[in-house]
């Protein structure tokens, strides 16, 4: 191990009483750090759509329908493969249940699309049973574009990176295709309390 | 949280190549840009690193490092070097 | 030339704090003794890692502040909420381990032979490596005409004023106060744009070599007013410090 340098803590909420929220290898933090892999899309809300499907048979909502649908306000753990794990995160947006009610379910997996390019895969199983949502603010607050604004996907009980920020669309696949990171070397599952970080872990 | 650029990554470059890579030229695999590793656009607060064109935003290269191993990507470019 | 930097693999080293010396109040140079140090460029920078007793492991690269022959120098900027910078800045101390591999960089490095004149471009902290390129180019007896351009928030957050001030008579400075100017100030206080380096940066037909560097924002609106002015783009060298300017 390297030399341990005197005095250097890192930042950490650590405490009796979150024990049994912390996934393995976690730490709590009280700050909402900002991971990305490009540059921040801004998609005007007059531009923006959600659609559910295969190409060519999709469900599709624009801004002012998403937002007429039945929304919730959930709070949430989220635990991020970067080891930072924030507790109670308050959320307000439409479960993924009520889209794939509307849409029907058309396959196991699922590919989330996102503004920027980034996708992510996942099985339905993971999507639906009150487990997900598209989430369009955070804290009572519009969700920012540098936090997944407009929308972004929230799967918290699997690491964040599952969570696509600026999340357009979500397409039925019959095999589990690997997304982004999953393609370069991340766990094609992500299960925090398996500690599923890498592929093989 | 904003873009870096190659001069950031000069460390895990030299790292990993065994060299210094800051000033290698490299060309865009999707739109043909030429530009040294030091004028790419760098995202290092991800799960991994990712380098980016700045004129078209693709991917060029990613780095991650899981279990002390770093694991390179370089197939976004057409040519290192 | 410092040809053994540029080769082979970069190890981490243990280098020993020898000082740590407060330029602003929230800047910070640390002098440390690294005994293997191969010697640097101006320019150059270098990764700090730090551990904690967990194995927990953070790391940063800051850009040497010293020219080459100097001792190792490291000039921080604590950023609130940081989770190095207020250590480095706040806690270290003279006689402290400190963990670093380098020198690393070989793009954002000047050395006497490059041909100028010189213009300097400093937003923030992005001074540091540009003040390690001036002392270089004191100490190696150069007289490349050189301009700094320096931006900062306020004259309490220059750093190395002294010392800028002292080179008046042979480096020419200007700065621009971007949020709060002292009572009397005439100089600039803006960011920078167009209208401000055409006044000040070397006119583009004298094939002028610049360095700009600081927060992303500050490099990307800096250096493309310099490319839209005639400069050669070969010629402008880039080092972003991202949006907090690293923490």
């Amino acid at each position: 191990m390297s030399p341990v340098s005197r005095g250097f803590h890192r930042r950490r909420q650590d405490s009796a009483e979150n024990a049994g929220r912390v996934p393995p290898g976690q730490y709590v933090t009280k700050d909402f750090p900002v991971l990305s892999a490009g540059p921040t899309p801004h998609t005007p809300l007059d531009g923006w759509n959600f659609s559910v499907g295969r190409p060519g048979r999709q469900r599709t909502w624009n801004w002012a329908e998403f937002r007429d649908l039945p929304s919730e306000d959930v709070t949430v753990d989220i635990h991020c493969v970067t080891k930072w794990t924030k507790l109670d995160t308050a959320w307000q947006g439409v479960s993924v249940d009520t889209l794939l009610d509307l849409a029907g379910h058309d396959g196991p997996f699922a590919m989330a699309h996102c503004d920027g390019g980034y996708t992510t895969n996942l099985p339905v199983e993971d999507l639906t049973g009150g487990k997900a949502w598209v989430a369009y603010a955070y804290g009572g607050q519009p969700l920012e574009p540098e936090h997944g604004g407009p929308a972004r996907l929230l799967v918290p009980h699997l690491y964040f990176w599952k969570s696509a920020k600026w999340v357009r669309g979500l397409e039925f696949m019959d095999t589990d295709e690997p997304g982004f990171w999953e393609n370069y070397g991340y766990h094609i599952y992500g299960d925090p309390w398996r500690e599923q970080r890498y592929a093989g872990d | 949280m904003d873009a870096v650029d190659g001069n950031a990554i000069g460390g895990l470059l030299q790292q990993v190549f065994g060299r210094e890579m800051t000033t290698t030229e490299t060309v865009c695999g999707t739109c043909g840009t030429s530009r040294q590793v030091a004028e790419l656009a760098v995202y290092a607060h991800a799960p991994g690193t990712v380098v980016r064109c700045p004129s078209c935003d693709s991917v060029l290269m990613v780095f991650v490092t899981m279990h002390d191993r770093t694991c390179v990507d370089l197939m976004g470019l057409a040519a290192l070097g | 030339m410092a040809g053994t930097a540029l080769r082979g693999r970069l190890t981490w080293q243990l280098a020993k704090v020898v000082a740590v010396t407060a330029e602003t109040a929230s800047v910070r140079t640390i002098a440390v003794d690294v005994p293997e140090w191969p010697g640097h460029q101006a320019g150059q920078h270098v990764d700090i890692r730090l551990t904690d007793e967990d194995g927990y492991m953070a790391e940063r690269s800051y850009s040497i502040a010293s020219a080459p022959g100097e001792p190792v120098a490291l000039t921080v900027e604590r950023i609130d909420d940081g989770e190095v910078s207020p250590y480095l800045t706040d806690e270290l101390r003279a006689g402290d381990s400190l963990e670093l591999r380098g020198p690393i960089g070989g793009y954002f490095v000047w050395e006497p032979e490059d041909a100028g004149p010189l213009l300097l471009l400093a937003g923030g902290s992005g001074i540091v490596p540009l003040r390690s390129i001036l002392r270089h180019r004191e100490r190696s007896g150069s007289s490349v005409p050189v301009r700094l351009l320096y931006s900062a928030r306020t004259l309490d957050d220059v750093i190395y004023q002294g010392e800028l001030d002292n080179r008046a008579a042979r480096v020419e400075v200007v700065y621009t106060l971007t949020r709060h100017q002292p009572p009397g100030w005439s100089g600039y206080a803006r960011r920078v744009d167009p209208a401000m380096l055409a006044e000040v940066a070397w006119p583009a037909r004298m094939t002028p070599l610049a360095y700009v560097c600081g927060p992303t924002s500050f490099v990307e609106a800096a250096s493309q007013a310099l490319v839209r002015s005639g400069y050669q783009p070969g010629l402008v060298k880039t080092e972003r410090f991202g949006g907090t300017g690293g923490s």
